[in-house]
């Protein structure tokens, strides 16, 4: 018998939990003498009362539902993957090669190759961590946060040595070709008298990360693979018994939540910056697991929880331009919703477990027994 | 490369490694006893802060070091709650903890400060002064051993000396004494431990205590002692390099001390790029050294080079009963 019916798993406890982490955040601002209230009128005007405030915060979103799915999907086969953050630096090295070094024709099909060098790269980089979890034994967390450390300092290499164009200062490729230019939602969405989303990042990318959405949940509900990672997440032995091979599905999950976080890369890579940069990712690979905690692993819960985060960002953003908060205050929220939805759950979880137990027994000993 | 340069570069490695030397020995007593933690790098970052503030407010460096503990203990708390009280995911909590430090204290440190999420410049008894060890000065002008031991070993901030002594004191606390017995047992079997009557819930947060106490030092050191003050994100991936020199050390005190010198030595030898490149004859790429750490644990971990086997139970919450 489930303690809690199904409803209370998967909207009351992230709910409670996003509370808390309100809470406290409410808590630290006032403990630096501003006014909570205040701060979430700044953030909420900067955020969504505008097309220009969604163009920022639906471009967080992008990036986060990709990250966000990359994490799930390694969650689905109970692998930690916390390497999204050097699998997106090295998405975003692919679409660089593919948008400096292939004469594309247009936008559309310089999208395609560059999205599939985002994903194979992003995988690439995951593949290695993969392997060596599955056949030495080696600690998926560990070795993914050192692939971090190698995938920053192999770009820095990169971007110092090899790629930055003669004469320039900053470690950076030097500017796509302007037939890479992806349509910005300015371009697709505002008339000449009626401007929307103007100067704002967000652009068609955000239609893919809404594809992926839907493809991650056919992956993981509708299809054999998914079937095969779900059921090697629950119980590895009885996987195994099932004849599931772990290896390749440790490997096959992570490249995929590799792919998925590379692809990142056609967002703020090739969408927004137009070149890349040496700290293009800015941290969103590890928003990812706060998004994917939120989401509970589910496609649905990630594209909320990814908006949720980008509205946070958009309006961190905000509070430090309009208010003397920094906008490492949004670190600090981003650590305690991790915090409640992943670390603390059961601080949650038991005691609303207790109260559905005896709701119900109540209920039961008040009908007399037919 | 003279006996001079030499001298330098290795004084440096010392000063380096001390951090990662605490954070390491940290980590080791907290995964021995089966808790993993990802989140030095967040208690470290934290008591580098508190230190540094209440350092420069008090003007006395020790009642820095003793609110920098107390802040990086508060985390272990935290942590401590989440994967022992709580049955929570460890690395979960750690990712959590290092969040949390990396926003809490630039946004305590611009409403305090007001200078950006820095501390400001310490300055006389609010920072570690190096200390010279007796004879130094007298030894100086003896060939060879006058400059080691005046270059070298003396001359160090009181922390690089308890840091050196941790070693010795962790490898007896952990495999001389019944209390480290416990802390082993509690990491591989706790079931046993629980058996015998001793408190599984007890041992770990003693051991999380600990580690908290070690990363509140290694933090205190990198803001009063190795720099003049705290600034943003200053720990700069200093708990994941340590975490790296605990799996290269195979969670083992002596090793530890090694690894955390080879590591430092490679921070010291990135900062003197041009050193090497006289010394080798051909250029050898910064980035390379940077990365080098954890190129070298994927490799120990891959098992290429003997195998590290972790502590079996960690990671695993402990149930009493099913």
């Amino acid at each position: 018998m489930d303690k809690m019916p199904k409803w209370a798993d998967i909207i009351l406890i992230p709910l409670i939990s996003l509370l808390l982490a309100a809470l406290l955040s409410a808590l630290v601002i006032l403990a630096i003498g501003e006014s909570p209230w205040k701060a979430l009128q700044v953030m909420v005007s900067g955020s969504v009362m505008s097309t220009y405030g969604w163009g920022y915060t639906l471009y967080y979103t992008t990036n986060f539902i990709f990250t966000g799915l990359a994490v799930s999907v390694a969650f689905h086969a109970r692998m930690f993957n916390i390497g999204g953050e050097g699998q997106a630096m090295m998405g975003g090295l692919g679409v660089a090669l593919v948008c400096i070094f292939i004469p594309w024709p247009h936008w559309s099909l310089a999208l395609i190759g560059a999205t599939l060098a985002a994903a194979a790269f992003g995988a690439a980089w995951a593949a290695v961590p993969a392997f060596l979890q599955a056949n030495r034994g080696s600690h998926i967390v560990i070795t993914t946060i050192m692939f971090n450390f190698i995938a920053a300092a192999l770009l820095n290499y990169l971007l110092v040595n090899q790629l930055k164009p003669v004469g320039a200062m900053d470690p950076a490729t030097g500017r796509f070709p302007e037939a890479t230019h992806l349509p910005s939602f300015q371009d697709m969405f505002s008339t000449a008298d009626n401007p929307l989303f103007r100067g704002a990042p967000v652009n068609i990318t955000f239609f893919i990360a809404l594809i992926a959405c839907v493809a991650v949940w056919a992956l993981i509900w509708k299809t054999r693979l998914g079937y095969q990672i779900r059921a090697y997440g629950f119980s590895e032995a009885a996987a195994k018994y099932a004849g599931i091979g772990p290896t390749k599905i440790i490997v096959l999950s992570m490249m995929i939540s590799g792919g998925l976080a590379g692809m990142m890369a056609i967002n703020n890579v090739m969408g927004e910056a137009e070149r890349l940069v040496l700290n293009s990712v800015e941290g969103a690979g590890f928003i990812g697991i706060a998004v994917a905690l939120m989401g509970r692993n589910h496609p649905v819960g990630v594209l909320l929880a990814a908006v949720l985060f980008g509205f946070l960002y958009q309006g961190g953003a905000e509070l430090g331009l309009a208010t003397s908060i920094p906008r490492e205050l949004i670190v600090v929220i981003q650590a305690l919703v991790i915090m409640f939805t992943g670390a603390l759950d059961n601080m949650v979880r038991w005691p609303l477990e207790r109260i559905f137990l005896s709701i119900r027994r109540s209920s039961a000993n008040g009908t007399p027994a037919e | 490369m003279d006996l001079m340069t030499l001298l330098q570069l290795l004084d440096s490695s010392v000063r380096l490694a001390t951090p990662l030397l605490l954070a390491c020995l940290a980590g080791l007593f907290s995964e021995r006893a089966g808790i993993f933690d990802i989140g030095l790098e967040g208690k470290m970052l934290v008591a580098a802060f508190v230190s540094a503030g209440v350092a420069y407010v008090s003007g006395n460096v020790w009642v820095g070091l003793l609110a920098g503990i107390g802040a990086s203990l508060v985390l272990s708390g935290i942590h401590g709650l989440a994967s022992i009280s709580f049955r929570g995911n460890q690395l979960i909590s750690g990712v959590a903890i290092n969040f949390l430090a990396a926003g809490l204290t630039v946004v305590v440190a611009q409403s305090w400060f007001g200078e950006g999420g820095r501390t400001p410049q310490l300055a006389g008894a609010a920072r570690f002064d190096p200390i010279t060890l007796p004879g130094a000065e007298a030894m100086r002008d003896v060939p060879v051993i006058g400059p080691i031991y005046y270059e070298l070993i003396s001359g160090h901030t009181i922390l690089v000396y308890v840091a050196l002594l941790l070693v010795p004191l962790t490898a007896w606390l952990l495999f001389s004494t019944r209390f480290g017995l416990r802390l082993r047992a509690v990491g591989e079997n706790p079931a046993a431990l629980d058996t015998a009557g001793v408190s599984v819930v007890r041992m770990r947060f003693a051991a999380v205590a600990i580690c908290g106490v070690l990363c509140g030092i290694a933090g205190a050191y990198l803001s009063t002692a190795l720099q003049a003050g705290f600034v943003k994100d200053m720990t700069a991936g200093r708990g994941y390099i340590a975490l790296a020199a605990l799996i290269f050390a195979k969670w083992r005190p002596w090793y530890a001390l090694m690894a955390c010198m080879l590591f430092g030595f490679l921070q010291a030898l990135s900062l003197r790029p041009d050193l090497l490149e006289t010394a080798l004859h051909f250029k050898i790429q910064v980035q390379l050294l940077d990365a080098l750490p954890y190129i070298l644990t994927v490799v120990i971990l891959a098992g290429f080079v003997g195998k590290a086997i972790p502590p079996r139970a960690g990671g695993e919450p402990y149930v009493k009963e099913r």
